[in-house]
């Protein structure tokens, strides 16, 4: 009994803390509304209802306690998602090990992180954020919706988004490992290795475990239990990847093991490979124009995202950095200069297809009725280079507005902060932070950073 | 027959061989007819631009065109003076993570006698890259140190430097700040102020050193040998104000720091980066030091700033009177510099005043404004045609003349859309 009592009040100050996701209601009004799925209404309202887009048609009517948006003039796109983003985490890079499948970024949530504000401004309201790309299998990604306001970590999850895992290919677990360590992997022979070796040793143990007599198995493992659930289709990959070799490898280790759930990453090479893409089922997330920071994005094309699409591959144009994350609508409609991709293609760039990537377009990725109430609102069309996000909504609840801006729209300052911090990033040709996969890997003194 | 099979054969080879290769450019007589021809100082002139052994010739309605001149029709297009991004590192930087591949930062912190021009390599597959968006005309800096060296202006067109060499050089410093780095920079605020003071002690040991050189110079009498001093003897036009340096300085109180040098030492200055210019707009204006701002697609500077400040900095500088430039400070994305002034534009810039910021405002800053930066009767032919509104994703750029060379529009991201967008062999063969 005296167990029991010293149980429950453990748990009532979880229960006191833990908050209530909020969900809003309101209208938006006589805007362009850019539904991505099923075409452009002109001068149409939106209705949103406990977080829920309600209804979607003209002369729809509020009720007297909810907000209303007048958009004349404006307009409407679903909340834009990046697949690729480090944003809302305090670690990247589990950076010891080439596979570290038990490790969880959601484990490290950062509801602080100014970052999320600044992704709202630019019209971002949900992101994936990611394990970093040190090691071939890297930890578990969480997807995070940009519940900016709150100060509990649980708020920020994406409730019910499926698992996604962090792989990753080429150079960067090669330096790590191969040049940092001394060990396997130092190159594209050993990489595949360490995969064939992770997923042979989570066969035998799930064997193990279901051979088990009267509970007796094998001891228990989380790195295992991880790899046994990317085996039986729980866990979605995302794959740092960038040449069509190392691409086409783990496409082969993939089908010997019977796993198909992968979306690749970066994947700048894609392009070359994309009839066989499509053929597995694989889908891409791309950079809009990023290529030449390292030897091995020297053969892209900025047409990347035209060819994969126009070859059946399912593609978005993610960040993979707190400053490109901004204006994601910029970068899908470099989409439309290299390759002349429609409107509708080029939004559901940062929208339908980052969602299905993600496993979350049924609730996300469109403006559609029983979705949730995640919209951007710009002055002009979002696919503009003039274009200015007005409102971002995640849940029905408005949490950017550009009428209501304050300059410092930090939640917490860090005593500890330096006031002096400060990010001049002189144009990532200069900077090396554009491979925010790399994050945490050099700055824990393990290695020395090469340009 | 056999013959004939061999000339095919050849003629297969040829092709294959040529398939990564940017085609010639052609040079002569070219009438750009039924333009609409955006000058600075006419506004937009619908009608002819008639261009002529690497000049513009003639700009007008009409225009008599001579019969040994390439027509291109420009129904429905608009002719726009070539962009020119006035801070990169192009031509000397190729791959990002390879470091032999890059020539931008050399060893040393005293090393004014480095000259970009040297090193810049006319064949990089960058530079197509670059050109095909309308960009047509870079400055190309040494990077790295207190001194890096001497920055050029270049074409993105020709064989050898001294072909791309655009009629500007300037010498670059990279200003002493007490500012973080960066995210790895732990250093305490103590050690980064001593560190900073440090800096400018030794700064004023350069400019010590300077004096004295200029006086044994001058007084060298024959016979008389003076040691072979490149660094003090490449920072002398400077010294003497002879010679514009162009001063990185981004954070506040260095660039009151800077401006307060400039002054004191008479340097002819020119300030690039700036990317607290909106806290010091009015200093700088009162200064009177034109300024090279951006990256304008950047992170704020503090965590404590609007989220919009890289954006809206140019736009904030202008209109307090600052004399406001954009660059891009990349190297194989310079081709985002149209993308960087529509962002400038739509944040406080405008339209018509980002575009100038991108062609007439850095020729001017270089004292190029005679020869680059605008369409005028005389001026180098640098212009390109497209089908709208210069900044916008969605405009097409069909033609590029550079130094009156009508470019292809080929690079290798054109090459590669046109061999992998339907693949051969396909899936099976």
């Amino acid at each position: 009994m005296k167990k029991y009592i010293i149980i429950i009040s453990l748990l009532i100050p979880i229960a006191l803390f833990s908050q209530q996701i909020e969900k809003g209601s309101m209208l938006i009004k006589n805007g362009t509304i850019l539904t991505v799925t099923k075409g452009t209404i002109d001068k149409g309202d939106i209705l949103i209802k406990d977080g829920k887009i309600h209804k979607i048609g003209r002369d729809l009517k509020a009720t007297s306690d909810m907000e209303i948006i007048d958009a004349s003039g404006m307009f409407v796109m679903p909340g834009i998602i990046d697949a690729h983003s480090h944003l809302g985490i305090d670690a990247v890079n589990e950076a010891t090990s080439p596979v570290t499948a038990e490790v969880f970024v959601g484990d490290a949530l950062n509801p602080f992180d100014i970052g999320i504000y600044r992704a709202l401004a630019g019209g971002c309201t949900t992101s994936h954020a990611m394990h970093g790309s040190a090691n071939a299998i890297g930890g578990q990604c969480e997807t995070i919706k940009h519940r900016w306001g709150t100060e509990d970590p649980e708020v920020l999850r994406m409730k019910d988004a499926p698992r996604t895992i962090k792989f990753a290919l080429g150079e960067n677990p090669m330096r790590v490992h191969g040049e940092g360590s001394g060990i396997q992997p130092a190159t594209r022979m050993g990489i595949e290795q360490v995969f064939r070796k992770a997923f042979s040793e989570a066969k035998q143990y799930k064997a193990e475990k279901a051979a088990m007599i009267n509970g007796v198995g094998p001891l228990y493992n989380e790195r295992m239990e991880v790899l046994s659930d990317i085996l039986d289709g729980k866990i979605i990959i995302h794959c740092h990847s960038y040449r069509a070799d190392e691409i086409v490898m783990l496409m082969n280790v993939l089908k010997d093991f019977g796993v198909n759930k992968i979306c690749f990453q970066h994947v700048n090479e894609g392009f070359k490979i994309a009839p066989e893409l499509a053929e597995f089922g694989a889908s891409a997330s791309v950079f809009a124009d990023w290529w030449a920071y390292k030897f091995e994005v020297y053969y892209s094309t900025a047409y990347n995202a035209a060819i994969l699409q126009r070859n059946g591959v399912i593609t978005s144009i993610n960040s993979d950095s707190r400053e490109l994350i901004r204006h994601l609508y910029h970068e899908a409609a470099k989409s439309q200069k290299y390759g002349g991709l429609s409107d509708d293609e080029a939004l559901a760039l940062i929208t339908l297809n980052p969602a299905k990537q993600l496993g979350i377009d049924n609730r996300v990725g469109s403006i559609e009725e029983g979705k949730d109430g995640d919209i951007a609102i710009f002055n002009v069309h979002p696919l503009s280079v003039y274009a200015i996000p007005q409102y971002t909504i995640v849940d029905g609840v408005v949490r950017f507005n550009i009428n209501e801006d304050p300059d410092d729209m930090r939640l917490y300052v860090d005593p500890n902060e330096d006031i002096q911090t400060y990010h001049y990033e002189a144009g990532h040709g200069h900077d090396h932070d554009h491979d925010g996969c790399m994050q945490d890997v050099f700055e824990t003194g393990l290695f020395e950073e090469k340009h | 027959m056999k013959n004939l099979i061999y000339i095919l054969l050849l003629l297969c080879v040829s092709i294959s061989l040529n398939a990564q290769q940017i085609g010639k450019s052609t040079y002569g007589a070219f009438a750009l007819t039924n333009a609409k021809i955006v000058t600075f100082n006419n506004g937009v002139v619908e009608g002819t631009l008639m261009i002529n052994d690497g000049r513009i010739t003639s700009v007008g309605a009409d225009i008599n065109i001579p019969s040994d001149a390439t027509v291109i029709d420009c129904e429905g297009k608009f002719i726009y003076p070539g962009m020119i991004d006035a801070g990169t590192t192009l031509g000397l930087n190729e791959i990002g993570a390879v470091s032999l591949t890059q020539d931008a930062n050399e060893i040393g912190d005293l090393t004014p006698h480095m000259e970009a021009l040297t090193a810049v390599n006319p064949n990089s597959v960058l530079i197509p890259v670059t050109r095909v968006n309308g960009v047509t005309t870079v400055l190309t800096n040494p990077t790295g140190g207190r001194f890096p060296g001497r920055a050029a202006l270049i074409n993105l067109h020709g064989y050898t430097p001294q072909q791309m060499y655009a009629g500007f050089k300037g010498q670059t410093m990279n200003f002493p700040s007490s500012g973080r780095r960066g995210r790895w920079d732990r250093r305490s605020d103590e050690d980064r102020k001593k560190q900073e003071e440090k800096n400018l002690k030794s700064l004023k040991t350069v400019w010590d050193q300077l004096q004295l050189y200029q006086q044994v110079k001058n007084n060298l009498e024959s016979g008389d040998r003076l040691n072979y001093n490149p660094e003090l003897e490449a920072l002398l036009p400077v010294y003497e104000g002879k010679e514009k340096l162009i001063i990185n300085v981004n954070k506040k109180a260095d660039i009151l720091s800077a401006i307060k040098w400039v002054q004191d030492h008479k340097v002819d200055a020119i300030f690039a980066g700036v990317a607290d210019g909106w806290r010091v707009a009015d200093e700088l204006a009162e200064a009177n030091i034109p300024v090279i701002t951006g990256p304008v697609l950047n992170y704020p500077s503090k965590n404590s700033d609007k989220y919009d400040r890289p954006y809206a900095n140019a736009g904030l500088m202008h209109k307090a009177g600052v004399k406001v430039a954009i660059r891009t400070n990349e190297t194989e994305n310079v081709r985002n510099l149209p993308f960087n002034a529509g962002f400038a534009a739509a944040y406080g810039l405008g339209k018509e005043q980002a575009l100038k910021a991108v062609t007439i405002v850095p020729a001017e800053i270089f004292g190029m404004d005679k020869e680059i930066g605008s369409i005028e009767v005389g001026k180098q032919a640098n212009i390109f045609v497209c089908d709208g509104d210069p900044f916008e994703t969605k405009t097409t750029i069909t033609h590029l003349f550079i130094n009156g060379w009508n470019v292809p529009m080929e690079s290798r991201h054109t090459y590669l859309y046109d061999e992998f967008l339907d693949r051969s062999p396909g899936l099976k063969n």
